[in-house]
C-alpha cells in the first residue's frame, strides 16, 4: 500500500516537476529505474528497497532526480524503457531485468541515446552494453551453506535439498551446493523442484519425510520455501532433522537467526537491496568525482547472530 | 436431456452399480495399488493422512466448481479469490486479535464466508447480467484478485498474529476421533454438495441449465438465476478451504493459491462432470482431487523419474485415467 502511494506520489511529483521544468533547475540529473513489479517476496523487497533508496537519494542530492517504474513482465519493461527515453533525457538507467535475452535489445537502444546503463541482478546477454553490473553471487549462496552445514555435520550425513523455479538463479546455486557436497561423505538423498512456493515446499517436504526414515539436514535454497518446509517437520513430531536452511535472507528468517534457533541459525544473503547498492553507485558516478565502470559483485557471507542485525529490515516486506 | 436420462437410470438402477460413476475411483484405485508397489511407505497412515488433508482445499473448492461447471459456467478465478479470501481473512482477524483475542477467529471466518460468497456473487452476475462468457469474466476477476492480495502483502506475505497462530493451527493439524479436521470440514462439504446437486429442485435445475439453457428456460427455469447461485456456491467453498488454508502456513502471499484453478477444473473434469455443462459429479470430483495429489505424491516417493519431468509424467498419467474412464463407460 505505502509502495504505491509512494510511487503515485512520486509520478505526480515528477509531473509537476515536468511542469515547472523550465524554472527548477535544480534537478537535472535524470536517473530511470526499472524493476520488476512485486509480484513474489523478493521482488516485493527490491520495490521497497529501491523507493527507500530513492527517497533518500533526493534528500541528500538536490541536483538528482529518480523516476521509478515497475514493470508486469518482460514485455511491459521494453514499453516502460521506450517510455522513459521518449519523454526525457535520461542521465543513467538502473535497470532490473525480467528476463536477459529480451531485454538485450531495448536497453542497447537506451544505451545508444548516450545514457549510462546499471545491470542489476540478472545479466544481459550482451555484457558490453552495461556501464557497471551489480548482482548477488547465487554460486557463493550454495556454496557456503554447504560448507558450513558440511562442518557442522562432520561431513557425514544424509540431506535433501528443495529446487526453485527452472532458472539460473537456481542452477546457479545448487551448483555452489553441490560441488561442495561432492567432496564430502554426505549423501543427497532427494532433490526436487518446489518453485519458491511455501505450499510446495510444505508438501514437498512431507513427502521427503514420508519417503525417508533418516534425514539429517535439509537445505531449502531460499527462506519463503523453508517456512513452509519448517511448518512439515514441525507436523511430523521428527527428531533426526538437525539442520534447516535457506537463503535470501528474508527477515522472518532474519529473526529466527537473532534468536538463535537450533534448528535454522544461519542463512545466506541475496539481499534484495542489491537494488539500493546499484542507485548509489550510480548515483556516485554523477554526483562524486568517483568513477564506477565495472562489475560489482556483493558477497554472500553468512548471516549468523552476530550480524544478522546488519541484514535486518523490519518494514521491508521480505 | 441429460437431466431427463439420468433420473431415469437412478429410477429403473436402484441399488445396481453404474460403472461409469465408479470410473474415477477405480483409476484411484489403481493409482494407490501401483503406489504401494512403488514405495513401502506409501501405504503408511502419516503419508496417507497427509495427502488426504492436503487434498482438502482442492476437494471443497472443486465441490463449488461441480456446481458452477454443471451450471454451464465455468470459473478460473478460484486460486486468486482463494489468495485474496485468506488476505482479507488474516487481516481482519489481526486487526480484532487485540479486543477479543481468539474469538476473533470466528469472527475472521463469518467475514471469510460473506467475502467468498461476494466474490462469486460478482463473478456471477457479470456473466448472467453482463451476458459474457464465463471464460472471460473470471479471467478477469483471477487478474483483479491476485492483483488485490499482492497490493494488500506490498508483494510480501500477510502473517497471522502469533498468539492467534497457536489456538488457531488445530483447525489444519488437529483430527477428531483419529481423522484430521480438514477431512471432517471435507465431508460435510461434500455431503452438503451431494444433497443439493442429486436431491433438491436446485440441483436439477443447475444440471437442466447446463445442459439445455432454452429448454430449462421453457420449462420455467431462471437459468440466469440458476448460475448466479452457482458461483455465489463457488465462492462459498472458496472461503471455506480458505478457513483450512490460514492455519497451515499462517500466511497469505501473492503465490498463494496459483494455479489451483487448473488442479480444480482438472478435478471436476476427472470425476466426470462433463466441461460443457449439464452434468455434475459431487463424488466423482473428490476422487478426482484424491487423484491429483496422490500422483504429486507418488512422483516424490518413487526414483524412478527425473525432477525435470515430474510434470510431463503427472499429465500422461491424468491423460491415461481419463481414457480408461471413458471407456469403462
Amino acid at each position: 500500500m505505502k509502495t504505491i502511494m509512494k510511487t503515485l506520489l512520486t509520478t505526480g511529483a515528477a509531473l509537476a516537476a515536468l511542469t515547472a521544468a523550465a524554472s527548477a533547475q535544480e534537478r537535472d540529473i535524470v536517473i530511470a529505474v526499472s524493476i520488476p513489479a512485486a509480484t513474489h517476496g523478493w521482488t516485493g523487497g527490491v520495490v521497497y528497497h529501491a523507493t527507500e533508496a530513492e527517497r533518500q537519494i533526493e534528500e541528500a542530492f538536490p541536483n538528482v532526480d529518480i523516476v521509478l517504474s515497475t514493470a508486469q513482465s518482460a514485455s511491459a519493461q521494453a514499453s516502460a524503457l521506450e517510455d522513459l527515453t521518449s519523454t526525457r533525457d535520461l542521465a543513467a538507467l538502473v535497470i532490473l531485468p525480467f528476463t536477459s535475452e529480451e531485454l538485450t535489445g531495448p536497453v542497447e537502444n537506451v544505451r545508444d541515446t548516450g545514457t549510462f546503463i546499471t545491470v542489476v541482478d540478472r545479466g544481459l546477454a550482451d555484457d558490453s552494453i552495461q556501464d557497471l553490473y551489480v548482482a548477488g553471487d547465487n554460486i557463493a549462496v550454495g556454496h557456503n551453506t554447504a560448507e558450513w552445514l558440511s562442518e557442522q555435520l562432520g561431513g557425514e550425513g544424509k540431506i535433501v535439498v528443495l529446487r526453485g523455479i527452472p532458472t539460473v538463479i537456481d542452477d546457479e546455486r545448487i551448483q555452489g551446493f553441490t560441488e561442495v557436497i561432492d567432496g564430502t561423505n554426505i549423501e543427497i538423498l532427494d532433490i526436487q523442484y518446489a518453485n519458491w512456493n511455501q505450499d510446495e515446499a510444505f508438501t514437498l517436504m512431507q513427502d521427503y519425510l514420508a519417503k525417508h526414515p533418516q534425514i539429517d539436514a535439509v537445505w531449502a535454497n531460499d527462506d519463503d520455501m523453508l517456512l513452509g518446509v519448517l511448518e512439515a517437520v514441525e507436523q511430523s513430531g521428527r527428531e533426526d532433522i538437525r539442520y534447516a536452511l535457506g537463503g535470501n535472507g528474508m527477515k522472518q528468517v532474519i529473526e529466527m537467526v537473532m534468536e538463535e534457533n537450533a534448528m535454522t541459525p544461519i542463512s545466506t544473503p541475496y539481499p534484495p537491496s542489491m537494488i539500493a547498492t546499484a542507485m548509489y553507485m550510480t548515483v556516485a558516478q554523477f554526483t562524486g568525482q568517483a568513477p564506477m565502470r565495472g562489475s560489482f559483485l556483493l558477497d554472500a557471507p553468512l548471516i549468523t547472530p552476530e550480524n544478522a542485525e546488519q541484514f535486518y529490515f523490519p518494514d521491508s516486506p521480505f | 436431456m441429460t437431466t431427463v436420462e439420468m433420473t431415469q437410470t437412478r429410477s429403473r438402477d436402484g441399488w445396481q452399480i453404474r460403472w461409469s460413476d465408479l470410473g474415477p475411483w477405480i483409476a484411484l484405485a489403481v493409482i494407490v495399488l501401483v503406489g504401494a508397489l512403488i514405495n513401502s511407505n506409501f501405504l503408511t497412515s502419516a503419508n496417507l493422512g497427509n495427502v488426504i488433508t492436503r487434498s482438502a482445499f482442492v476437494a471443497i473448492i472443486a465441490i463449488g466448481a461441480t456446481f458452477v461447471i454443471a451450471s454451464g459456467g465455468l470459473d478460473l478465478s478460484v486460486g486468486s479469490m482463494m489468495a485474496f479470501v485468506t488476505g482479507v481473512m488474516i487481516l481482519v482477524m489481526n486487526s480484532l486479535a487485540p479486543t477479543y483475542g481468539a474469538s476473533a477467529i470466528f469472527m475472521g471466518a463469518g467475514v471469510a464466508l460473506i467475502v467468498g460468497a461476494l466474490c462469486g456473487l460478482l463473478n456471477g452476475l457479470v456473466v448472467t447480467i453482463g451476458k459474457i462468457e464465463p471464460f472471460i469474466v473470471t479471467l478477469g476477476t483471477m487478474g483483479i484478485f491476485r492483483a488485490l492480495i499482492t497490493w494488500m502483502s506490498d508483494g510480501g506475505s500477510i502473517p497471522i498474529d502469533r498468539d492467534l497462530r497457536a489456538a488457531y493451527r488445530p483447525v489444519y493439524f488437529g483430527s477428531f476421533l483419529g481423522v484430521p479436521i480438514p477431512i471432517w470440514i471435507t465431508v460435510a462439504v461434500v455431503l452438503v454438495g451431494a444433497f443439493l446437486l442429486y436431491r433438491t429442485k436446485f440441483g436439477r435445475r443447475v444440471q437442466a441449465a447446463g445442459a439445455n439453457p432454452e429448454v430449462a428456460r421453457f420449462s420455467g427455469v431462471s437459468v440466469a438465476g440458476v448460475r448466479t447461485m452457482a458461483f455465489v456456491l463457488q465462492g462459498v467453498c472458496v472461503a471455506i478451504a480458505a478457513i483450512c488454508y490460514v492455519p497451515r502456513l499462517g500466511a497469505a502471499t501473492p503465490t498463494t493459491g496459483q494455479l489451483w484453478e487448473l488442479q480444480v477444473i482438472t478435478a471436476v473434469v476427472i470425476g466426470g462432470t462433463m466441461l460443457r455443462g449439464g452434468r455434475g459429479r459431487i463424488w466423482g470430483t473428490i476422487a478426482g482431487a484424491l487423484i491429483i495429489e496422490t500422483i504429486a505424491n507418488l512422483m516424490v516417493l518413487s526414483d524412478m523419474v527425473s525432477e525435470y519431468l515430474v510434470a510431463a509424467v503427472q499429465g500422461v498419467i491424468i491423460i491415461i485415467a481419463m481414457l480408461a474412464h471413458r471407456f469403462l463407460r
